[in-house]
Protein backbone atom coordinates (compact mmCIF):
# COMPACT_ATOMS: atom_id res chain seq x y z
CA UNK A 1 0.00 0.00 0.00
CA UNK A 2 1.26 3.47 -0.84
CA UNK A 3 0.72 6.62 1.13
CA UNK A 4 1.43 10.20 0.06
CA UNK A 5 5.20 10.83 -0.12
CA UNK A 6 4.98 14.28 -1.63
CA UNK A 7 3.91 17.53 -0.14
CA UNK A 8 6.63 18.14 2.44
CA UNK A 9 8.99 20.17 0.25
CA UNK A 10 7.69 23.60 1.14
CA UNK A 11 7.57 22.81 4.82
CA UNK A 12 11.14 21.43 4.68
CA UNK A 13 12.45 24.55 2.91
CA UNK A 14 10.81 26.77 5.49
CA UNK A 15 12.20 24.62 8.32
CA UNK A 16 15.73 24.99 6.90
CA UNK A 17 15.32 28.75 6.57
CA UNK A 18 14.26 28.95 10.17
CA UNK A 19 17.17 26.73 11.18
CA UNK A 20 19.56 29.15 9.45
CA UNK A 21 18.00 32.10 11.28
CA UNK A 22 18.17 30.30 14.62
CA UNK A 23 21.78 29.34 13.97
CA UNK A 24 22.67 33.00 13.60
CA UNK A 25 20.74 33.97 16.73
CA UNK A 26 20.15 37.61 17.60
CA UNK A 27 21.62 39.66 14.73
CA UNK A 28 22.45 42.40 17.23
CA UNK A 29 25.09 40.07 18.68
CA UNK A 30 28.28 39.80 16.56
CA UNK A 31 28.56 36.65 14.48
CA UNK A 32 31.12 34.01 15.51
CA UNK A 33 34.04 33.56 13.15
CA UNK A 34 35.63 30.21 12.35
CA UNK A 35 38.91 31.51 13.79
CA UNK A 36 37.19 32.40 17.08
CA UNK A 37 35.77 28.89 17.40
CA UNK A 38 39.10 27.32 16.40
CA UNK A 39 41.05 29.36 18.95
CA UNK A 40 38.62 29.70 21.86
CA UNK A 41 36.58 26.48 21.65
CA UNK A 42 39.64 24.39 20.98
CA UNK A 43 38.66 21.39 23.06
CA UNK A 44 35.34 21.16 21.23
CA UNK A 45 37.27 21.40 17.95
CA UNK A 46 39.55 18.61 19.18
CA UNK A 47 36.63 16.36 19.98
CA UNK A 48 35.08 16.92 16.56
CA UNK A 49 38.41 16.12 14.88
CA UNK A 50 38.97 12.98 16.96
CA UNK A 51 35.48 11.53 16.53
CA UNK A 52 35.08 12.89 13.00
CA UNK A 53 38.39 11.11 12.42
CA UNK A 54 39.83 13.97 10.35
CA UNK A 55 42.52 16.30 11.63
CA UNK A 56 41.60 19.73 10.28
CA UNK A 57 40.90 22.40 12.93
CA UNK A 58 39.29 24.88 10.52
CA UNK A 59 36.86 22.31 9.16
CA UNK A 60 35.96 21.14 12.65
CA UNK A 61 35.33 24.75 13.69
CA UNK A 62 33.13 25.28 10.63
CA UNK A 63 31.20 22.11 11.46
CA UNK A 64 30.63 23.32 15.04
CA UNK A 65 29.30 26.64 13.75
CA UNK A 66 27.04 24.97 11.20
CA UNK A 67 25.78 22.47 13.79
CA UNK A 68 24.97 25.25 16.28
CA UNK A 69 27.34 23.69 18.80
CA UNK A 70 25.81 20.20 18.58
CA UNK A 71 29.08 18.28 18.57
CA UNK A 72 27.67 14.97 17.34
CA UNK A 73 26.01 16.79 14.44
CA UNK A 74 29.36 18.50 13.78
CA UNK A 75 31.13 15.12 13.83
CA UNK A 76 28.52 13.87 11.35
CA UNK A 77 29.34 16.79 9.01
CA UNK A 78 33.07 16.07 9.21
CA UNK A 79 32.55 12.34 8.59
CA UNK A 80 30.42 13.16 5.54
CA UNK A 81 33.05 15.56 4.23
CA UNK A 82 35.92 13.13 4.62
CA UNK A 83 34.22 10.61 2.36
CA UNK A 84 34.61 13.14 -0.48
CA UNK A 85 38.40 13.28 -0.11
CA UNK A 86 40.64 11.04 -2.19
CA UNK A 87 43.03 9.00 -0.02
CA UNK A 88 46.64 9.90 -0.84
CA UNK A 89 48.08 7.14 1.32
CA UNK A 90 49.11 6.32 4.87
CA UNK A 91 51.68 8.03 7.03
CA UNK A 92 54.48 6.31 8.87
CA UNK A 93 53.39 5.58 12.43
CA UNK A 94 53.80 8.75 14.50
CA UNK A 95 56.62 8.48 17.04
CA UNK A 96 55.14 9.75 20.27
CA UNK A 97 58.50 9.40 22.03
CA UNK A 98 59.63 12.41 19.95
CA UNK A 99 56.56 14.47 20.87
CA UNK A 100 57.11 18.18 21.57
CA UNK A 101 55.56 18.12 25.02
CA UNK A 102 53.01 20.56 26.41
CA UNK A 103 51.88 18.26 29.22
CA UNK A 104 53.34 15.08 30.60
CA UNK A 105 52.52 13.48 33.91
CA UNK A 106 52.92 10.11 35.58
CA UNK A 107 50.89 8.72 38.45
CA UNK A 108 53.36 5.88 39.00
CA UNK A 109 56.74 7.61 39.38
CA UNK A 110 57.45 10.95 40.96
CA UNK A 111 60.91 11.52 39.56
CA UNK A 112 61.14 10.78 35.88
CA UNK A 113 63.62 11.94 33.23
CA UNK A 114 62.07 15.00 31.59
CA UNK A 115 60.02 15.75 34.69
CA UNK A 116 56.32 16.14 35.38
CA UNK A 117 54.98 18.92 33.18
CA UNK A 118 51.48 20.10 34.08
CA UNK A 119 50.79 22.11 30.92
CA UNK A 120 47.53 24.02 30.38
CA UNK A 121 45.34 21.83 32.61
CA UNK A 122 41.98 22.21 34.36
CA UNK A 123 43.39 20.08 37.22
CA UNK A 124 43.84 22.02 40.47
CA UNK A 125 41.36 24.70 39.35
CA UNK A 126 38.55 25.21 41.86
CA UNK A 127 35.75 24.82 39.36
CA UNK A 128 34.25 28.10 40.40
CA UNK A 129 32.65 30.19 37.67
CA UNK A 130 34.98 33.02 36.72
CA UNK A 131 32.76 36.03 36.21
CA UNK A 132 35.70 38.03 34.90
CA UNK A 133 35.27 36.10 31.65
CA UNK A 134 31.87 37.79 31.20
CA UNK A 135 33.66 41.09 30.71
CA UNK A 136 36.15 41.90 27.99
CA UNK A 137 39.53 41.49 29.55
CA UNK A 138 43.14 41.70 28.58
CA UNK A 139 44.64 38.60 27.01
CA UNK A 140 46.34 36.64 29.79
CA UNK A 141 49.97 35.60 29.37
CA UNK A 142 51.53 32.31 30.42
CA UNK A 143 54.60 32.20 32.64
CA UNK A 144 57.85 31.20 30.97
CA UNK A 145 61.06 29.70 32.15
CA UNK A 146 64.23 28.76 30.27
CA UNK A 147 63.66 25.29 28.86
CA UNK A 148 66.28 22.61 29.30
CA UNK A 149 66.55 20.20 26.41
CA UNK A 150 66.30 17.14 28.64
CA UNK A 151 64.54 14.37 26.66
CA UNK A 152 61.33 12.87 28.05
CA UNK A 153 61.36 9.17 27.15
CA UNK A 154 58.25 7.07 27.64
CA UNK A 155 57.98 6.17 31.29
CA UNK A 156 56.79 2.63 30.58
CA UNK A 157 59.99 2.12 28.58
CA UNK A 158 61.81 2.29 31.93
CA UNK A 159 59.82 -0.70 33.16
CA UNK A 160 60.32 -2.33 29.79
CA UNK A 161 64.07 -2.12 30.27
CA UNK A 162 63.80 -4.13 33.48
CA UNK A 163 61.67 -6.77 31.75
CA UNK A 164 58.69 -5.99 33.99
CA UNK A 165 56.50 -4.92 31.08
CA UNK A 166 54.81 -7.27 28.62
CA UNK A 167 56.64 -7.27 25.29
CA UNK A 168 54.81 -5.70 22.33
CA UNK A 169 54.27 -7.58 19.09
CA UNK A 170 55.91 -5.82 16.18
CA UNK A 171 55.24 -7.76 12.99
CA UNK A 172 55.19 -4.86 10.52
CA UNK A 173 51.77 -5.94 9.25
CA UNK A 174 49.47 -3.45 7.51
CA UNK A 175 46.69 -2.73 10.00
CA UNK A 176 43.08 -3.34 9.00
CA UNK A 177 41.16 -0.13 8.32
CA UNK A 178 37.51 0.07 9.30
CA UNK A 179 36.96 3.03 6.97
CA UNK A 180 37.81 0.75 4.05
CA UNK A 181 36.17 -2.51 5.05
CA UNK A 182 33.28 -3.18 7.42
CA UNK A 183 34.21 -3.78 11.04
CA UNK A 184 34.20 -7.55 11.42
CA UNK A 185 34.96 -9.71 14.41
CA UNK A 186 37.26 -11.02 15.66
CA UNK A 187 38.92 -7.61 15.81
CA UNK A 188 42.66 -7.60 16.51
CA UNK A 189 44.24 -4.98 18.74
CA UNK A 190 45.07 -2.45 15.97
CA UNK A 191 41.48 -2.55 14.69
CA UNK A 192 40.08 -2.18 18.21
CA UNK A 193 42.31 0.86 18.77
CA UNK A 194 41.08 2.48 15.55
CA UNK A 195 37.45 1.96 16.58
CA UNK A 196 38.08 3.29 20.09
CA UNK A 197 40.02 6.40 19.08
CA UNK A 198 37.10 7.57 16.91
CA UNK A 199 34.50 6.31 19.38
CA UNK A 200 32.16 8.49 21.40
CA UNK A 201 33.87 10.09 24.38
CA UNK A 202 30.83 9.76 26.63
CA UNK A 203 30.36 6.08 25.84
CA UNK A 204 34.03 5.30 26.47
CA UNK A 205 34.04 7.35 29.67
CA UNK A 206 31.09 5.40 31.05
CA UNK A 207 32.58 2.05 30.09
CA UNK A 208 35.96 2.99 31.55
CA UNK A 209 34.22 4.09 34.75
CA UNK A 210 32.36 0.79 34.88
CA UNK A 211 35.70 -1.08 34.88
CA UNK A 212 36.84 1.06 37.80
CA UNK A 213 33.67 0.20 39.70
CA UNK A 214 34.26 -3.51 39.25
CA UNK A 215 32.71 -4.50 35.94
CA UNK A 216 35.85 -5.97 34.36
CA UNK A 217 38.31 -4.47 36.80
CA UNK A 218 41.87 -4.08 35.50
CA UNK A 219 43.63 -2.20 38.34
CA UNK A 220 44.92 0.57 36.11
CA UNK A 221 47.51 3.17 37.02
CA UNK A 222 48.19 6.04 34.64
CA UNK A 223 51.82 5.24 33.87
CA UNK A 224 52.03 8.25 31.66
CA UNK A 225 49.80 10.84 30.08
CA UNK A 226 51.37 13.09 27.49
CA UNK A 227 50.02 15.83 25.24
CA UNK A 228 51.96 17.60 22.53
CA UNK A 229 52.67 17.75 18.82
CA UNK A 230 54.14 15.04 16.64
CA UNK A 231 55.46 15.24 13.12
CA UNK A 232 53.58 13.24 10.50
CA UNK A 233 55.83 11.70 7.90
CA UNK A 234 54.75 10.05 4.68
CA UNK A 235 56.48 8.16 1.90
CA UNK A 236 56.11 10.13 -1.36
CA UNK A 237 56.13 7.61 -4.21
CA UNK A 238 57.07 10.13 -6.93
CA UNK A 239 60.11 11.23 -4.91
CA UNK A 240 61.21 7.90 -3.50
CA UNK A 241 61.67 9.22 0.02
CA UNK A 242 59.59 10.27 3.01
CA UNK A 243 58.83 13.86 3.97
CA UNK A 244 57.08 15.52 6.86
CA UNK A 245 53.67 16.66 5.67
CA UNK A 246 52.70 18.43 8.86
CA UNK A 247 52.34 18.30 12.61
CA UNK A 248 49.40 17.20 14.70
CA UNK A 249 48.53 17.52 18.36
CA UNK A 250 47.96 14.23 20.16
CA UNK A 251 47.07 12.96 23.61
CA UNK A 252 48.54 9.64 24.68
CA UNK A 253 47.77 7.60 27.78
CA UNK A 254 49.54 4.45 28.83
CA UNK A 255 48.19 2.56 31.77
CA UNK A 256 50.15 0.06 33.82
CA UNK A 257 48.06 -2.89 34.88
CA UNK A 258 48.82 -5.78 37.14
CA UNK A 259 49.01 -9.15 35.53
CA UNK A 260 49.58 -12.21 37.64
CA UNK A 261 50.84 -14.29 34.74
CA UNK A 262 49.45 -17.20 32.78
CA UNK A 263 50.58 -20.65 31.66
CA UNK A 264 52.91 -19.07 29.11
CA UNK A 265 53.68 -15.63 30.57
CA UNK A 266 55.46 -14.73 33.81
CA UNK A 267 53.90 -12.24 36.23
CA UNK A 268 54.47 -8.81 34.72
CA UNK A 269 52.81 -5.50 34.06
CA UNK A 270 50.54 -5.15 31.06
CA UNK A 271 49.49 -1.98 29.35
CA UNK A 272 46.35 -0.32 28.13
CA UNK A 273 46.80 2.23 25.41
CA UNK A 274 45.01 5.39 24.39
CA UNK A 275 45.99 7.76 21.59
CA UNK A 276 43.61 10.49 20.50
CA UNK A 277 43.82 13.48 18.18
CA UNK A 278 44.06 16.87 19.87
CA UNK A 279 44.09 17.63 23.57
CA UNK A 280 41.57 14.99 24.68
CA UNK A 281 42.72 13.78 28.05
CA UNK A 282 39.48 12.28 29.39
CA UNK A 283 39.01 10.37 26.15
CA UNK A 284 42.61 9.09 26.07
CA UNK A 285 42.42 7.77 29.64
CA UNK A 286 39.01 6.21 28.97
CA UNK A 287 40.29 4.61 25.81
CA UNK A 288 43.28 3.04 27.56
CA UNK A 289 41.07 1.55 30.30
CA UNK A 290 38.55 0.10 27.88
CA UNK A 291 41.31 -1.09 25.57
CA UNK A 292 42.92 -2.97 28.44
CA UNK A 293 39.62 -4.53 29.55
CA UNK A 294 39.06 -5.85 26.02
CA UNK A 295 42.38 -7.70 26.16
CA UNK A 296 41.15 -10.28 28.71
CA UNK A 297 41.09 -13.07 26.16
CA UNK A 298 44.61 -12.69 24.75
CA UNK A 299 45.96 -12.37 28.30
CA UNK A 300 44.05 -15.44 29.50
CA UNK A 301 42.08 -13.49 32.10
CA UNK A 302 38.65 -14.37 33.39
CA UNK A 303 35.62 -13.20 31.44
CA UNK A 304 33.34 -11.83 34.12
CA UNK A 305 30.66 -10.95 31.58
CA UNK A 306 31.30 -7.24 32.09
CA UNK A 307 30.17 -4.94 29.27
CA UNK A 308 33.70 -3.53 28.87
CA UNK A 309 35.02 -7.05 28.18
CA UNK A 310 32.53 -7.66 25.37
CA UNK A 311 34.32 -6.71 22.15
CA UNK A 312 31.21 -6.89 20.03
CA UNK A 313 29.18 -4.80 22.45
CA UNK A 314 31.91 -2.16 22.80
CA UNK A 315 32.98 -1.85 19.18
CA UNK A 316 29.50 -2.01 17.67
CA UNK A 317 28.14 0.69 19.96
CA UNK A 318 31.04 3.12 20.30
CA UNK A 319 30.49 5.01 17.06
CA UNK A 320 28.18 7.92 17.77
CA UNK A 321 27.40 8.56 14.11
CA UNK A 322 26.21 5.02 13.54
CA UNK A 323 24.32 5.19 16.80
CA UNK A 324 22.63 8.51 16.19
CA UNK A 325 21.87 7.58 12.58
CA UNK A 326 19.97 4.50 13.64
CA UNK A 327 18.41 6.12 16.66
CA UNK A 328 17.19 9.23 14.88
CA UNK A 329 15.85 7.42 11.85
CA UNK A 330 12.88 6.20 13.89
CA UNK A 331 11.48 9.73 14.00
CA UNK A 332 11.25 9.84 10.20
CA UNK A 333 8.01 8.79 8.48
CA UNK A 334 7.19 5.13 9.12
CA UNK A 335 3.58 5.51 7.99
CA UNK A 336 3.48 2.29 5.98
CA UNK A 337 5.19 0.20 8.67
CA UNK A 338 2.86 1.57 11.28
CA UNK A 339 -0.18 1.05 9.07
CA UNK A 340 0.59 -2.68 8.99
CA UNK A 341 1.02 -2.75 12.78
CA UNK A 342 -2.38 -1.12 13.09
CA UNK A 343 -3.95 -3.70 10.76
CA UNK A 344 -2.40 -6.49 12.78
CA UNK A 345 -3.67 -5.23 16.12
CA UNK A 346 -7.19 -4.81 14.68
CA UNK A 347 -7.09 -8.34 13.27
CA UNK A 348 -5.92 -9.80 16.59
CA UNK A 349 -8.63 -7.94 18.44
CA UNK A 350 -11.31 -9.27 16.05
CA UNK A 351 -10.16 -12.81 16.90
CA UNK A 352 -10.60 -12.20 20.63
CA UNK A 353 -14.01 -12.93 22.18
CA UNK A 354 -16.07 -9.72 22.67
CA UNK A 355 -16.57 -10.29 26.43
CA UNK A 356 -12.76 -10.33 26.99
CA UNK A 357 -12.42 -6.95 25.25
CA UNK A 358 -15.24 -5.58 27.41
CA UNK A 359 -13.57 -6.92 30.56
CA UNK A 360 -10.37 -5.18 29.61
CA UNK A 361 -12.12 -1.83 29.17
CA UNK B 1 76.59 8.75 -2.96
CA UNK B 2 76.98 10.68 0.24
CA UNK B 3 76.53 14.04 -1.56
CA UNK B 4 73.35 12.62 -3.04
CA UNK B 5 72.18 11.58 0.42
CA UNK B 6 72.93 15.01 1.85
CA UNK B 7 70.99 16.57 -1.00
CA UNK B 8 68.04 14.31 -0.31
CA UNK B 9 68.21 15.04 3.41
CA UNK B 10 68.30 18.78 2.74
CA UNK B 11 65.34 18.50 0.41
CA UNK B 12 63.39 16.42 2.93
CA UNK B 13 64.07 18.95 5.67
CA UNK B 14 63.05 21.81 3.38
CA UNK B 15 59.82 20.17 2.29
CA UNK B 16 58.97 19.46 5.92
CA UNK B 17 59.65 23.08 6.86
CA UNK B 18 57.41 24.30 4.03
CA UNK B 19 54.64 21.86 4.95
CA UNK B 20 54.68 23.04 8.56
CA UNK B 21 54.84 26.75 7.64
CA UNK B 22 51.91 29.06 8.30
CA UNK B 23 50.28 29.59 4.88
CA UNK B 24 49.82 33.32 5.52
CA UNK B 25 53.46 33.76 6.55
CA UNK B 26 54.65 31.89 3.46
CA UNK B 27 52.42 34.08 1.28
CA UNK B 28 53.89 37.20 2.85
CA UNK B 29 57.43 35.98 2.16
CA UNK B 30 56.61 34.90 -1.39
CA UNK B 31 53.71 36.91 -2.81
CA UNK B 32 54.05 35.76 -6.43
CA UNK B 33 54.62 32.37 -7.99
CA UNK B 34 57.25 32.10 -10.75
CA UNK B 35 55.90 31.11 -14.19
CA UNK B 36 55.18 27.40 -14.20
CA UNK B 37 53.23 24.53 -15.73
CA UNK B 38 51.25 22.18 -13.57
CA UNK B 39 52.28 18.55 -13.62
CA UNK B 40 49.60 17.95 -11.04
CA UNK B 41 47.32 20.86 -10.17
CA UNK B 42 46.76 21.35 -6.43
CA UNK B 43 44.30 18.82 -5.04
CA UNK B 44 43.11 18.22 -1.51
CA UNK B 45 42.82 14.73 -0.10
CA UNK B 46 43.35 12.75 3.06
CA UNK B 47 46.25 10.83 4.52
CA UNK B 48 45.58 8.09 7.05
CA UNK B 49 47.76 8.83 10.06
CA UNK B 50 49.05 5.76 11.83
CA UNK B 51 49.92 5.32 15.48
CA UNK B 52 51.77 2.54 17.25
CA UNK B 53 50.06 -0.01 19.50
CA UNK B 54 51.33 0.73 23.01
CA UNK B 55 53.47 3.64 21.69
CA UNK B 56 56.23 1.37 20.36
CA UNK B 57 54.49 -1.65 18.81
CA UNK B 58 52.98 -2.30 15.38
CA UNK B 59 50.91 0.22 13.43
CA UNK B 60 47.22 1.03 13.79
CA UNK B 61 45.06 3.57 11.95
CA UNK B 62 44.53 6.64 14.10
CA UNK B 63 42.46 8.77 11.71
CA UNK B 64 42.96 10.96 8.69
CA UNK B 65 44.33 14.44 8.17
CA UNK B 66 43.63 16.77 5.27
CA UNK B 67 46.56 17.25 2.91
CA UNK B 68 46.99 19.26 -0.30
CA UNK B 69 49.50 18.20 -2.93
CA UNK B 70 50.73 19.44 -6.27
CA UNK B 71 53.66 19.23 -8.70
CA UNK B 72 54.86 21.88 -11.13
CA UNK B 73 57.62 22.54 -13.67
CA UNK B 74 59.39 25.89 -13.97
CA UNK B 75 60.53 27.35 -17.28
CA UNK B 76 64.04 26.14 -16.40
CA UNK B 77 62.69 22.58 -16.42
CA UNK B 78 63.11 22.14 -12.65
CA UNK B 79 60.28 20.09 -11.11
CA UNK B 80 58.91 20.84 -7.64
CA UNK B 81 56.65 18.74 -5.44
CA UNK B 82 54.62 19.55 -2.36
CA UNK B 83 52.51 17.67 0.20
CA UNK B 84 51.27 20.08 2.84
CA UNK B 85 48.87 19.73 5.76
CA UNK B 86 45.46 21.38 5.32
CA UNK B 87 43.40 22.51 2.35
CA UNK B 88 45.28 25.61 1.22
CA UNK B 89 46.07 25.24 -2.50
CA UNK B 90 48.26 28.36 -2.56
CA UNK B 91 50.30 26.95 0.31
CA UNK B 92 50.98 23.77 -1.69
CA UNK B 93 51.73 25.76 -4.88
CA UNK B 94 54.27 27.98 -3.10
CA UNK B 95 55.90 24.99 -1.42
CA UNK B 96 56.27 23.21 -4.78
CA UNK B 97 57.63 26.35 -6.46
CA UNK B 98 60.24 26.73 -3.72
CA UNK B 99 61.14 23.05 -4.01
CA UNK B 100 61.80 23.63 -7.73
CA UNK B 101 63.59 26.97 -7.30
CA UNK B 102 65.96 25.43 -4.76
CA UNK B 103 67.31 23.19 -7.53
CA UNK B 104 68.42 26.21 -9.62
CA UNK B 105 70.58 29.34 -9.43
CA UNK B 106 68.19 31.25 -7.14
CA UNK B 107 68.64 28.71 -4.32
CA UNK B 108 70.82 31.02 -2.25
CA UNK B 109 68.34 33.88 -2.47
CA UNK B 110 65.37 31.64 -1.63
CA UNK B 111 67.28 30.22 1.30
CA UNK B 112 68.02 33.70 2.67
CA UNK B 113 64.68 35.36 1.91
CA UNK B 114 62.21 32.58 2.60
CA UNK B 115 63.59 29.44 4.23
CA UNK B 116 65.74 31.15 6.87
CA UNK B 117 62.88 33.34 8.13
CA UNK B 118 60.58 30.30 8.23
CA UNK B 119 63.18 28.36 10.20
CA UNK B 120 63.61 31.25 12.63
CA UNK B 121 59.82 31.56 13.09
CA UNK B 122 59.49 27.87 13.79
CA UNK B 123 62.40 27.80 16.21
CA UNK B 124 60.86 30.81 17.98
CA UNK B 125 57.44 29.18 18.32
CA UNK B 126 58.97 25.96 19.59
CA UNK B 127 61.09 27.79 22.13
CA UNK B 128 58.10 29.74 23.45
CA UNK B 129 56.12 26.54 23.88
CA UNK B 130 59.03 24.75 25.55
CA UNK B 131 59.46 27.69 27.92
CA UNK B 132 55.79 27.70 28.88
CA UNK B 133 55.98 23.96 29.49
CA UNK B 134 59.13 24.41 31.56
CA UNK B 135 57.32 26.93 33.77
CA UNK B 136 54.72 24.26 34.61
CA UNK B 137 57.29 21.59 35.46
CA UNK B 138 56.82 20.40 39.02
CA UNK B 139 59.78 20.81 41.33
CA UNK B 140 59.17 18.36 44.14
CA UNK B 141 60.69 19.05 47.48
CA UNK B 142 60.71 16.73 50.44
CA UNK B 143 59.68 17.92 53.87
CA UNK B 144 62.11 16.66 56.47
CA UNK B 145 60.26 15.30 59.47
CA UNK B 146 61.72 14.48 62.86
CA UNK B 147 65.18 15.16 64.25
CA UNK B 148 67.31 12.60 62.42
Amino acid sequence: MYVATKGGERAIDAAHDWLAEERRGDPAVPELTIAQIREQMRLAVNRVMAEGSLYDPDLAALAIKQARGDLIEAIFLVRAYRTTLPRFGSSHPVETCDMAITRRISATFKDVPGGQVLGPTFDYTHRLLDFKLMADGEAPTAARKPADPEPAPHILALLDRDGLMEPLAHDGATPRDLTREPLELPADRPLRLQALTRGDEGFLLSLAYSTQRGYGRTHAFVGELRIGTCAVEMEIPELGFAVEIGEIELTECETVNQFTGSKTEPPQFTRGYGLVMGQSERKAISMSLVERALRWEELGEENTGAPAQDTEFVLYHSDNIQATGFLEHIKLPHYVDFQSELELIRKLRRAVAPERLEAAE
Amino acid sequence: MSTQMTKTNDRQARMGLLARAEPARLAALMPDLPPHDWLRAPETGAVMVQGRVGATGGAFNLGEMSVTRCALRLKSGAVGHAYVQGRDRDHAARAAAIDALMQGPSAERIEADILSPLRRDEAGHRRVRAEKAAATKVEFFTMVRGED
